[in-house]
């Protein structure tokens, strides 16, 4: 039977330890913040239609379809690297945890390569100059959206990304102190706090393409 | 897990076949049903997304083998957050 290091004891009253009792206070502050996101988007959108562009139009809609998998990927392997220390599999966490990092650090060059192509379009995230134009359109093509746009769609994506940026940071220490035997089947507190981070920002961006990109 | 109690693994691989179909019926559903009202493209791709979060939360950060209370926990900005939305709309 694995033995329960004083990090992971349960504390009395809420049954959880206090690592991962603080982490998911931590994440519900975050649902406030991605909700005052989301909620000022969606709102903003129903106020002011004539200043969104159709996100098919705009967007490069199976790019992003690609990179939520990539990240739905990562959230695959993050379980792994979990369920691999649970058994006290040094290597397969080791193994797993770099393949997290991976396809986080893929699905922000992804995001950066997006950003690249939108500008390039003209959807450019400058001041007074948001404008959409559609995707493939002739330049000085109709614009089929006005700064709300742009203003909502980079805020909204752009904190996603550092959140996912910040989590491959986080995710690399954690893998450096993988290799210095930090973590055991007794002793996982790290990687089970550093998961429920990966997974929240995992499910953020599942709301957030389907809101921002879908519909 | 958090009592030291043993639990069966999680279906990782399972909840993640159904992720990645639903993220396809998503795309399709969106790029193939464009005759359809927006209000009923809303609800059908919020409904998908809704359930792909719920897998998430609940095999994937455990929180279906988490006490009771820290459902409550979880839990609690969902009202919060539906105030929030409310009253701005309101102000329009």
């Amino acid at each position: 039977m694995t033995t329960i290091t004083a990090d992971r004891a349960p504390m009395a009253g809420m049954k959880v330890y206090h690592l991962k009792l603080g982490m998911w206070v931590f994440l519900l502050s975050e649902v406030m913040f991605f909700t005052g996101l989301i909620g000022s988007y969606v709102i903003l959108r129903f106020a002011h239609p004539e200043a969104f562009g159709v996100p098919g139009e705009v967007l490069n809609v199976p790019l992003t379809a690609f990179n939520t998998f990539v990240l739905i990927c990562s959230s695959v392997t993050m379980v792994k690297a979990f369920a691999a220390i649970e058994q006290n599999d040094q290597e397969g966490l080791q193994k797993w945890l770099l393949a997290t990092i991976l396809l986080g650090a893929f699905f922000v060059g992804v995001q950066a390569w997006e950003y690249t192509l939108l500008a390039s379009e003209g959807f450019v995230p400058m001041a007074e100059s948001y404008h959409a134009i559609a995707r493939g359109a002739a330049e000085g093509s109709e614009v089929i959206g006005g700064p709300l746009y742009g203003a909502t769609f980079y805020t909204m994506t752009g904190f996603h990304g550092a959140h996912v940026s910040i989590g491959v940071f986080c995710l690399c220490f954690t893998l450096y102190r993988a290799r210095k035997g930090a973590y055991t089947a007794g002793n996982l507190g790290g990687v089970e706090i550093m998961g429920l981070y990966w997974h929240f920002v995992d499910l953020v961006w599942i709301l957030l393409f389907t809101i921002v990109y879908l519909i | 897990m958090e009592t030291g109690e043993e639990h069966k693994s999680p279906p990782y691989m399972i909840v993640f076949v159904v992720l990645a179909v639903l993220t396809v019926a998503e795309v399709l559903f969106a790029l193939l049903f464009t005759g359809l009202p927006k209000f009923w493209m809303g609800v059908g791709l919020i409904f998908m997304a809704v359930w792909k979060a719920v897998l998430v939360a609940m095999y994937y950060m455990h929180l279906r083998f988490e006490p009771k209370r820290l459902w409550i926990l979880a839990a609690s900005p969902i009202p919060l957050a539906i105030i929030l939305v409310v009253v701005v709309i309101r102000e329009f």
